[in-house]
């Protein structure tokens, strides 16, 4: 009797954690849909295409690739940092895919603080420059995108900025972008390798860091024929969560790849001198078969 | 009489310097003030303006009320004026010059009465040539009534056509229009504040104001304005103009209206602003009705959205100043750093090749000018074994090249010979560098040998 009445006690006590657990789920979701809405966002993912990777690693993880109407930040490392070369390169390689989803009117902006940054290298990842924009900005590179993102009819709006940005700056060109739903690219560049100023908090919604690496294994062709290798980095997401992934570098059409695995050895056989084959004995067939 | 003669017989004369380039200028600037009244102004030195008031005098209540005005306003800037409004500028030349009245003195001839006016005059008003007056004085002719009343084939032998064009001009049989200092604006709206516009946001609003008015006359008319002059007349009679151009045809007010504000920085208002013009100096057929800014999403298929792109276009040029957007080109040459050009960001593709050279490595950061790095390298054609830049060493692991670029001789005499060897070199970190070596490494004269890094990829 005791027995049935704890065992009853138990059961009722399982239903009221359950219904416990249901109210503290939906709770719980209405909350986050609140604060979906504060933070206006839309509750359901707008349905937009996203400028993909063209490599599946990287897509099935980001959920499609990189959101339109939101801002990316890349950066470069180590001694790069101050050119952005590789950075470059790979949004060059992501906007060649992109653009071509759109039509060939629309164009990319890309806001510029001097002037080196050199077409033919763009057209070598498959970016045709006469979709680009340039302009040359001075210290105004920010506002330049700010007025850039009002306007839908942009493919993308890229912009390179030299040293801090800050939280109110980023979260303004986030609001621009979102609000007409053009991409919007950062370059940070500094004259400092791995600048810690670069990483200080921002509105972006990603922020990538493209690192160049040696090539791997002791034989490689001596002409530079192969694609360098890339380390990604994704540093902060706000809506996945941090990886790093090692590609080959965008080709002629501005695809990624997945680094090949290094060739294995062959297995090292010794050939059985032609003296033992003669013989009649077990370890001279297996020599001959094996 | 000279200078001593006068002193002689006034000792307190006072003497000033005569200074006709000043009185020129001053003459030009009191022409500026008096565009308050109307566009087309033209300065005669030494003591004349001309004013075309075809159609202005109804903002000022009629051509007496305007020549009472203008009367007080040259009055009160210590000016003494005389002026007249007549028919033809030949009349009112002869009527401000010779009518009879004092040094400050307006005159007022009624639309069809010129010929009343005229005939009392002397022949001299019809702005003739000393020769020409003195024959007519010799005829006895010495009033514009006389001379007028003579048939013409008589009159055409013996005096000449000079005073017969003259004479025709005064009297409005040949028309004479006034070239204005500045072209005549195609259209033009006038904004008359009651009080003078000195803050920011009155300006905005005055713009706007203005703004929505011409581009309904432009709309009215099928016109895209393409260059907009905005003149503001201050209370102390200076003017500021600004020019504001445009990429394609546009009548959409709202943009005009920005285009004009971003323009506020640049223009003083002084003490006050009194009045505003805007004038459309170029106006050109609108390609198709403009499409508001911000109508077409991504993946509209039409060329609307280059036209939703000029408003950006416009006020970015605005900001940098034109020279700073382009549009990269390609351009015929092998040297790197001159084979791209720059267009306007808006023309069309596809009217010159897609030569791009796709298939040479061509980095993607340039520097310019190319940075001197020294570097060790076999000769005459193996990539270098390192190279120092900026203080640090790489170690080059793997190179390609030389590509051999020749200098072009057609555009400087000293590229005659010169050419460079260009090397895309990795070091141990798995950066690529563009380096070349001015020379062939084996005749001194196609270079120095000095090697430059010209870019990253």
């Amino acid at each position: 009797m005791i027995c049935s009445i704890s065992k009853r006690r138990k059961r009722g006590a399982n239903v009221e954690r359950e219904d416990a657990e249901t109210t503290a789920r939906t709770r719980i979701d209405r909350l986050r849909d609140q604060i979906h809405t504060l933070d206006r966002r839309p509750v359901r993912p707008s349905g937009r295409a996203r400028i993909g990777f063209r490599l599946s690693s990287i897509d099935s993880y980001l959920s499609g690739g990189l959101a339109t109407g939101a801002l990316h930040e890349m950066l470069g490392q180590g001694a790069d940092t101050e050119h952005g070369a590789a950075a470059s390169r790979l949004l060059a390689g992501l906007l060649a895919g992109f653009s071509r989803t759109l039509p060939p009117e629309s164009r990319v902006l890309w806001a510029m603080r001097g002037d080196d940054l050199y077409p033919p290298g763009l057209a070598a990842v498959g970016l045709p420059p006469h979709r680009l924009i340039l302009a040359q900005c001075g210290r105004n590179v920010a506002a330049v995108m700010e007025e850039a993102l009002r306007h839908p009819g942009l493919c993308a709006v890229v912009g390179e900025i030299e040293g801090a940005f800050g939280l109110t700056a980023s979260r303004r060109l986030q609001l621009a972008a979102e609000a007409s739903g053009v991409p919007a690219f950062l370059i940070r560049r500094s004259r400092r390798f791995d600048d810690p100023v670069l990483l200080a908090p921002s509105a972006a919604v990603t922020r990538w860091r493209i690192g160049v690496l040696p090539p791997r294994g002791r034989f490689h062709p001596a002409h530079l024929d192969d694609r360098p290798l890339w380390r990604l980095s994704l540093l902060r997401s706000r809506d996945s969560s941090l990886s790093e992934w090692t590609v080959q570098a965008c080709d002629a059409e501005g695809r990624l790849a997945d680094v090949p695995p290094l060739p294995a050895r062959p297995a090292h056989r010794v050939p059985v001198p032609a003296l033992l084959a003669d013989r009649a004995s077990p370890h001279a067939r297996l020599a001959a078969t094996g | 009489m000279t200078l001593a003669q006068a002193q002689a017989m006034l000792p307190g004369l006072r003497v000033r310097r005569a200074t006709p380039d000043e009185d020129d200028a001053a003459l030009s600037a009191l022409s500026d003030w008096c565009r308050r009244f109307t566009p087309l102004s033209r300065a005669e030195p030494p003591d004349g303006i001309w004013l075309d008031l075809s159609g202005c005098a109804h903002l000022f209540g009629g051509e007496n009320a305007l020549l009472q005005e203008m009367a007080a306003l040259l009055r009160r800037r210590g000016l003494s004026a005389r002026i007249a409004i007549a028919d033809t500028a030949g009349g009112a030349f002869a009527v401000a010059r010779h009518a009879e009245g004092n040094a400050s003195a307006t005159f007022s001839v009624p639309p069809g009465r010129l010929a009343d006016a005229l005939a009392t005059l002397p022949v001299l008003a019809l702005r003739l040539q000393p020769e020409e007056e003195t024959l007519l004085h010799r005829f006895g002719l010495r009033r514009i009534g006389a001379l007028d009343a003579i048939p013409r084939g008589p009159l055409s032998r013996r005096v000449g056509a000079g005073v017969l064009l003259r004479l025709d001009q005064a009297f409005g049989r040949v028309a004479e229009p006034i070239c204005p200092d500045q072209p005549p604006p195609l259209l033009q709206e006038r904004l008359h504040g009651l009080e003078p516009l000195q803050t920011a946001e009155s300006l905005v609003s005055a713009h706007a104001l203005l703004s929505r008015r011409l581009c309904a006359r432009l709309e009215s008319l099928c016109l895209g304005v393409r260059q907009l002059e905005l003149v503001w007349v201050r209370v102390d009679g200076s003017s500021a103009s600004q020019f504001v151009t445009l990429a394609i045809p546009a009548h959409d007010a709202r943009h005009i209206g920005r285009l004009l504000d971003e323009r506020l920085d640049h223009m003083d208002p002084g003490e006050g602003v009194e009045t505003l013009w805007l004038l459309a100096r170029i106006a050109e057929p609108a390609p198709r009705p403009q499409t508001t800014l911000r109508s077409l999403a991504p993946g509209g298929a039409d060329d609307a959205s280059l036209a939703d792109l000029a408003p950006l276009i416009d006020t970015l040029a605005l900001r940098l100043g034109r020279h700073r957007l382009w549009r990269p080109v390609p351009v015929e040459s092998d040297v790197p750093e001159r084979g791209v050009g720059r267009r306007a960001p808006l023309e069309i593709p596809g009217t010159e090749p897609d030569g791009w050279p796709r298939a040479l490595p061509r980095p993607i950061r340039l520097m310019d000018p190319p940075q001197p790095v020294r570097a060790m390298a076999a000769l005459p054609d193996h990539p270098p074994l390192w190279f120092i830049w900026r203080a640090h060493r790489h170690v080059v692991r793997r190179a390609d090249g030389p590509e051999r670029i020749a200098g072009e001789w057609w555009r400087r005499g000293s590229e005659w010979l010169a050419l460079r060897d260009y090397f895309r070199v990795e070091d141990e970190h798995g950066r690529r560098f563009w380096l070349f070596r001015r020379g062939d490494g084996t005749d001194r004269n196609t270079g120095d040998l000095g090697w430059f890094l010209h870019g990253l990829f």
